[in-house]
This record gives structure tokens, C-alpha cells and sequence, in this order.
């Protein structure tokens, strides 16, 4: 395959960036979309060039590292991740523009590369259950009826690749949040901190700078999991009923 | 259960999901105010004497347990107060979604989900243009259309005979059903009713009947009284 890459630089933080045009040869439809990247690399690296920076890890769809804006669509134009798409899904002669997360909340450290610490700092904030260490509780101490598992786990099935920011016209980090507010309150386990956890988690998305979300529901057609878009009524439910606690 | 180590985390601001509340509420309230609105408007199709009746009986409503007018002062603080927390809520939450991206995508796709987020936020300010002509046309009767009449269903039917009177108010109807199929929608979400994949179908249902309903009942009269129907 043979393709023009429109790709974002931007040399670093301070940097201004813009979009620089690469053609590429060579390319295999069976490759990822990052191995395409890679052998641009190469190129780049062989002709003394800086290769395009880009987050990677796993390259199996699970770490959730790996996400750029692929011609407009967040994880480009299949349901999945940036390493899970493959070429296959672009015909020979295509233009791609390629372009990192735009949100203030995810400032760029270098061309495709954006600092996702601030999806950290919310989790960091209550999304966690406390609990004592020590030997592990056993397994069936604690019921958990099958339809809140199966729900909690489609939940907890969010890798924090921040696609729905990137995709949100409101650059909002509510279905990133309200995944990990449902995943936690529909356990036994949860319930004791389900009050303060939605409190601080949705005071710390705001103080991060995300926007606030219009339900529009772009963040659930580019999660990469399917992530439904009534985790986040599950989350304005919750914090509803936290206000009316604390009342 | 362990000691729990969740601090109770900073909120200098205005939670942005408070806001969305404010509005779901306010929104819910217009919703009931639109309706009843619409109800009465259709009394034209029942004569004139019909429509002066019913509008002279909002001003007598509750008495003689509320003073002439009260109920229908009564209704415009409401629905005033309404207006103000709903719009001031929306502006702060457009600001705020503004300074959340400053750097803009070079190619963006989601075209959909783009014009619904340009209807409720643009549409919104023409509603809000509207309110005002609309008050001026019909409450405080400073715009006169068609002439000057002394009861209303004249002044309505007068009106709607201008071509540009009926465009005026069925861009403002269709404002007013595109608001509503994501505002209802949006307030359902707001106030944590979309809880599984089921209940966000019925909120959808909901929301697009309430603004076919809508759209339908407000266009009726203006497009009969101009077509010569209402005789």
C-alpha cells in the first residue's frame, strides 16, 4: 500500500506544532497501524530525521498507552484500539491525518505523545476501594449477585486510554469517570465509600479542566470497550443521592 | 471494611454536574409550562369566544383563594427564575467546555453529534430571542402584527395572517423540538434515570414524543389561521 501521512509535530509542551506530510511505501495491509508507524520511523531514522514520538505498550488492546486521532475518529475508524486497527481498514492511496488527544486536560509532550496524568489524579482521588493488607479475604466471603458482577465488569472493562476525552466536543472525562463509579458502586465492597468516592472523583475531573458532559454520547461510539454511555447517569445518580446524604 | 482514605477532595467551583442539574430541573419545568402552553393555544380550534375565555380564566384561576392574576404571577416568577438559572447555567457550562479544548482538532468527524450540540447551544439563544419577541408580540402587546385588536384571539388570528409572522414563530417551534428531543433526553441522563440499556431506549421514545408532540400542537394554529381555516 501506498499512503500520504498527515502527521501532527510538535518538537515539545511549549512548542507551537503543526502538520507535516510524509508518503509512505510499503505498506502491508496485514500490518497494526503503529507497525506502520514504525517502518515510517525507520525511514525517518535512516535518513537522520526525528522519528514521530507515539505512545505504545502492550500492542495487544489491553493497556490502554496506545491512542491517537486517526482522520477525525479517536482509535481511527474500527472500534478498537489504535494497535488493534490494522491497515487492512485503509485502502491503497488513502490520505490519513494523524493527530494526538486534544484536550487542556491532556497537554502534548511531543507530537502524538499527551500527558494523560490527569485520568490519574481522578482515580487518585477515590477511585479505589480502601482496604486492610494482609492474608486475602475468601473468594465467596462476600456474595456478589451475577447481574451487578456483569455489570461492574463491563465497566471495569475501561483501559483509561482517554479516547472518550478526545472524542467528547466538550473535551469531558465523564464516561472515564463513570465507568470506574459504576465498576466500584455495584460491589458489596464499594457501598461503604460510594458517597465520598463520586464527591471527590467529580470535584477533581472538574479542577483538572475537563468539560462538563452534554450527552451527546461520542465518548461511548470511540471507546475501544464498548463502555455504555449510563455509566455516566449511573454517576449523576449517584452523586445526586451523595448531595442529598450529605444534606 | 478498612478506615476509609478518601479525603473529601477539593471543589473550589461549581461542580459542572450541579449545573447540569440546575438545567435538567428548569428544563423539566419548561417541558410541563410547554405543554400546558400548547393546550391552551389549541383552544383556537374550538372559536374564538373558546380561546378569549380560556385566556381571560388564567387571569381568574384560584380565585378567590389567590388574588386576580396570581396564579399567573405566580407562574411568571416560576417560570422567569426558571429561565435565568437554565440559561445562566448553560452559558457558564459553554465557557467552560470552550476553555476545555483550545486547541482545536485540523480534521474532526461526528458531524451528528456536532449540530445537535449547535442546536441546543445556538438554537437555545434563539429561543431566548424569541421569549423576548414573543412576549412583546403577545404579553405586553408592543409589537403589533396585522393591526391592534382588544381581545386575543383576534390579535391571533390577525397576526398569522402575515406570512412572516407564521415564519418567524415555526423556525422558533422548530427550534424548540430540536431542544427538546436532546434536552428531555439529556435532563433523563442528568438526573440518573438512564440506568440500563432498556431505560435509555424508553428515555429516547420519550423525548422524541414529547417533541413531535410539541412541534405538531404549536404549528397547528399558526399554519390553520394562515391557510383560512379558522374562520
Amino acid at each position: 500500500m501506498k499512503l500520504t501521512l498527515k502527521i501532527w509535530r510538535q518538537n515539545g509542551p511549549e512548542d507551537k506544532g503543526g502538520v507535516v506530510t510524509y508518503p509512505i511505501e510499503g505498506v502491508s495491509e496485514d500490518m497494526s497501524f503503529l507497525e506502520m508507524l514504525d517502518v515510517l520511523n525507520e525511514g525517518l531514522t535512516a535518513k537522520g530525521e526525528e522519528p514521530v514520538a507515539f505512545d505504545s505498550d502492550c500492542r495487544e488492546g489491553i493497556c490502554g498507552m496506545c491512542g491517537v486521532m486517526i482522520n477525525g475518529e479517536a482509535h481511527g475508524p474500527e472500534r478498537t484500539t489504535t494497535c488493534q486497527l490494522h491497515m487492512r481498514s485503509f485502502r491503497d492511496g488513502d490520505e490519513i491525518v494523524i493527530e494526538p488527544w486534544r484536550a487542556d486536560a491532556f497537554p502534548v509532550i511531543k507530537d502524538l505523545c499527551v500527558d494523560r496524568g490527569s485520568l490519574d489524579r481522578i482515580i487518585q482521588s477515590g477511585g479505589y476501594i480502601s482496604a486492610n493488607t494482609g492474608s486475602a479475604p475468601d473468594a465467596h466471603a462476600t456474595p456478589v449477585p451475577k447481574d451487578d458482577a456483569d455489570r461492574a465488569f463491563m465497566a471495569a472493562e475501561c483501559i483509561g486510554c482517554g479516547a472518550c476525552v478526545a472524542a467528547c466536543p466538550n473535551a469531558s472525562g465523564m464516561l472515564f469517570m463513570g465507568a470506574k463509579i459504576t465498576h466500584l458502586g455495584e460491589f458489596p465492597q464499594g457501598q461503604p465509600e460510594r458517597d465520598a468516592r463520586v464527591l471527590s472523583m467529580t470535584g477533581q475531573h472538574d479542577e483538572e479542566g475537563f468539560g462538563g458532559c452534554t450527552n451527546l454520547g461520542e465518548c461511548s461510539r470511540a471507546c475501544p470497550k464498548g463502555i455504555p454511555l449510563n455509566v455516566i447517569s449511573q454517576m449523576n445518580g449517584d452523586l445526586l443521592r451523595a448531595q442529598r446524604h450529605r444534606a | 471494611m478498612a478506615t476509609s482514605t478518601i479525603s473529601a477532595g477539593k471543589r473550589p467551583r461549581t461542580g459542572s454536574i450541579l449545573l447540569k442539574t440546575v438545567m435538567a430541573v428548569t428544563g423539566v419545568i419548561f417541558v410541563g409550562f410547554i405543554l400546558a402552553h400548547m393546550y391552551g393555544n389549541l383552544m383556537i380550534f374550538a372559536g374564538k369566544d373558546s380561546f378569549n375565555e380560556y385566556a381571560h380564566h388564567l387571569r381568574e384561576f384560584g380565585t378567590p383563594m389567590l388574588p386576580e392574576k396570581g396564579f399567573l404571577w405566580i407562574m411568571r416568577i416560576t417560570l422567569l427564575v426558571s429561565l435565568v438559572l437554565h440559561a445562566a447555567s448553560a452559558f457558564l457550562l459553554w465557557s467552560r467546555a470552550g476553555r476545555a479544548r483550545t486547541v482545536r482538532y485540523v480534521q474532526r468527524k461526528g458531524e451528528w453529534a456536532t449540530f445537535v450540540k449547535r442546536s441546543m447551544r445556538w438554537g437555545g439563544v434563539a429561543l431566548l430571542v424569541f421569549v423576548v419577541f414573543h412576549l412583546l408580540h403577545f404579553t405586553t402587546l408592543t409589537i403589533n402584527i396585522g393591526g391592534t385588536y382588544d381581545n386575543p384571539a383576534d390579535r391571533l388570528v390577525a397576526s398569522f395572517g402575515e406570512w412572516w409572522a407564521v415564519l418567524i414563530y415555526l423556525f422558533a417551534i422548530a427550534c424548540l423540538g430540536m431542544h427538546l428531543l436532546h434536552g428531555i433526553w439529556s435532563a433523563g441522563m442528568t438526573l440518573g434515570l438512564n440506568t440500563s440499556l432498556d431505560m435509555a431506549e424508553r428515555l429516547r421514545l420519550v423525548a422524541i414524543l414529547v417533541a413531535v408532540v410539541v412541534v405538531v400542537g404549536f404549528a397547528l394554529p399558526p399554519v390553520a389561521i394562515f391557510l383560512g381555516l379558522i374562520p
